[in-house]
């Protein structure tokens, strides 16, 4: 496996002020990469230079070996890198079925679409099941995994996934980590930042720990999460 | 039990069309043909205002003027291609409402350009524009005077059923417009814009194109079926055709039954028209289906805030869902987990 995306050297940030700096990352193909980190370590701000929405001052953004920086967010979604936001992103009134469909809006193949949809159902049962039921009507962690079947529609490359279990109780955050899981399993490359260090560490193959905008370190998610310097600094004393 | 389910709205649909095309036949007291007439009049003007208010959420209030357009449209048409009484003036209402159409494009490019309350102002002030417009174009309008359109020399008994069946036929081809809307991607993205104009312009829908076409679709079918009502009533006041009440009636037929959906304002508009004709029939021209109106606008609020058709589905699918025929009943299910493994395949 190579890999599917490579920041080199990034420096990035709002008004004069850079949030990254200098930031070298790498996101292997078929990898769950799971980046953590205290409040203003960069997270969030990487992830707005991948998907378009910040433009890098500095450094490079490849994604399978050619540039995206300062690539619109429409052309770097059209090259197959998707995000599911923080923030619940559903259309409330319309229901589940016609959510996931508007995840392969741009597509124009009809058949295409249909195979698709079908593919989603079996990997999420639940839109299937809750097709006819209105966004809106389902739980937190529901209208999660109907994002993330959104998100499947386009046949991403790449999956972004912006703490995923925020806002979620234990057993509804352990279905959404089992569905992260699935979608890895199905040959998804997942990238995702996680505030829920411990959970997100134990199911990620890699892991980053991100500190003022640089990398402090990296390794398998395992060796990440036993670190005891990175135990007591960022997990919680026990490690 | 689903084969059941899913021709049953079928054959309800057969029985309809059937009692809607039969109705001059069955009941073939004038009286009754009148009530019809204006009751398919609301149907087609609901659900056409429905393509616009109802998919998009962009809740025009304006859309009377568009009723006026058509009307005047039908009535300079007639005087001006010298076509006498009988049912060549029907041949005009295409062209009502392709002018009708032409005319909303400007108006929709520049009204869209705002949203929410803003758009709602926009369009009772185009609409106010307009009856300015018509009653003051005396050369063109015949201003408050009005335009005279030629009476059909039809039986007392036969006069009112061809103007019953231009608006069951206008009724029916805004509602195959709403449905076949409604099925397509088309639809999918005025309903996206409804729900959030900014997601649905990430996930790629043109809004402001698809709004537009909406916008003028809708228009068209309310100023064809104006065509017609101008030919029936054979005279156009600005006042009249172009009367604020004939918007709101549109709007409150479409809220009461369900708005955004296929059979909501239809509906509605069942429910609505015949009693507020009733009311004026009953209590003269004491405006009290003014008052009838406020009411059925506090029950529908207070009551059924989503209308109708949807609230009376979500308590159907809740019931299928939990406690059908065959299934145990209990709390709806959690997060199902996913199933490993499975490729989503391009």
């Amino acid at each position: 496996m190579g890999a599917m995306l490579e920041l080199e050297g990034v420096t990035a940030g709002y008004g004069g002020g850079d949030i990254l700096r200098g930031l070298d990352l790498t996101v292997e193909e078929g990898a769950v990469t799971c980046i953590v980190g205290p409040n203003g370590a960069g997270k969030s701000t990487i992830l707005r230079v991948i998907s378009g929405l910040l433009r890098p001052r500095l450094g490079s953004v490849r994604l399978r070996g050619a540039s995206i920086a300062g690539l619109s967010p429409r052309t770097i979604l059209g090259r197959g890198v998707v995000q599911v936001p923080q923030e619940r992103s559903l259309f409330p009134t319309m229901t589940v079925w016609e959510n996931v469909r508007m995840g392969a809006y741009t597509v124009r193949d009809r058949r295409l679409v249909e195979r698709r949809m079908e593919a989603v159902c079996q990997t999420f049962p639940l839109v299937a099941e809750r097709r006819h039921e209105r966004a809106a009507s389902l739980s937190g962690g529901q209208q999660k995994i109907i994002e993330f079947a959104r998100a499947l529609m386009l046949d991403p490359a790449l999956v972004i996934l912006d703490e995923p279990s925020m806002g979620l109780d234990p057993k509804t955050r352990a279905t959404v980590f089992d569905t992260i899981r699935a979608m890895n399993q199905a040959g998804r490359t997942v990238l995702l930042v996680e505030q829920n260090a411990r959970s997100g560490l134990r199911l990620a193959t890699h892991g980053v720990v991100l500190e003022s905008g640089r990398v402090r370190l990296e390794g398998t998610g395992t060796a990440v999460l036993n670190n005891p310097e990175i135990g007591r600094l960022y997990l919680g004393a026990t490690a | 039990m689903n084969a059941a389910r899913r021709f049953a709205p079928r054959v309800a649909l057969l029985l309809v069309a059937i009692v809607a095309i039969l109705l001059p036949v069955l009941e073939p007291n004038p009286a009754s043909i009148n009530v019809a007439v204006f009751t398919m009049m609301y149907v087609g003007l609901a659900s056409a205002w429905n393509i616009m208010g109802g998919y998009t959420g962009y809740i025009s209030l304006g859309h009377a003027g568009f009723f006026g357009l058509g009307a005047y449209t039908l009535g300079l048409g007639v005087a001006h291609l010298g076509i006498g009484p009988g049912y060549g003036p029907f041949a005009l209402v295409p062209l009502a409402g392709l002018l009708t159409g032409l005319f909303a494009l400007p108006i929709g490019w520049i009204a869209l350009r705002t949203r929410a309350a803003t758009f709602v102002i926009v369009t009772i002030a185009v609409m106010f524009m307009l009856q300015l417009a018509a009653m003051n174009l005396i050369g063109l309008t015949g201003g408050t005077g009005g335009l005279s359109l030629p009476v059909p020399r039809w039986s007392g008994d036969f006069y009112n059923t061809p103007f019953y069946y231009a608006m069951l036929i206008l009724a029916s081809l805004t509602i195959a417009v709403s449905w076949w809307i409604r099925r397509s991607k088309f639809g999918l993205g005025l309903l996206a814009i409804r729900d959030d104009e900014d997601k649905a312009m990430a996930v790629g829908v043109p809004t402001r194109q698809f709004k537009l076409a909406a916008f003028v679709i809708s228009a068209a079918l309310v100023g064809m079926i104006g065509g017609v009502y101008a030919y029936y009533v054979t005279y156009v006041y600005p006042e009249f055709v172009i009367d604020p009440l004939t918007g709101i009636s549109m709007v409150l037929m479409a809220f009461l039954g369900g708005l955004g959906t296929l059979t909501g304002p239809v509906l509605g508009a069942l429910l609505v028209e015949p009693a507020q004709l009733s009311l004026a029939y009953n209590f003269g021209a004491s405006r009290l289906y003014l008052v009838f109106y406020s009411g059925v606008f506090l029950v529908v609020i207070l009551l059924l805030p989503r209308g109708i058709v949807p609230s009376v589905r979500d308590l159907t699918i809740g019931w299928w869902t939990r406690g059908g025929p065959g299934r145990a009943a209990g709390p709806s299910p959690g997060p199902s987990t996913p199933a490993p493994g499975n490729v989503v395949a391009p």
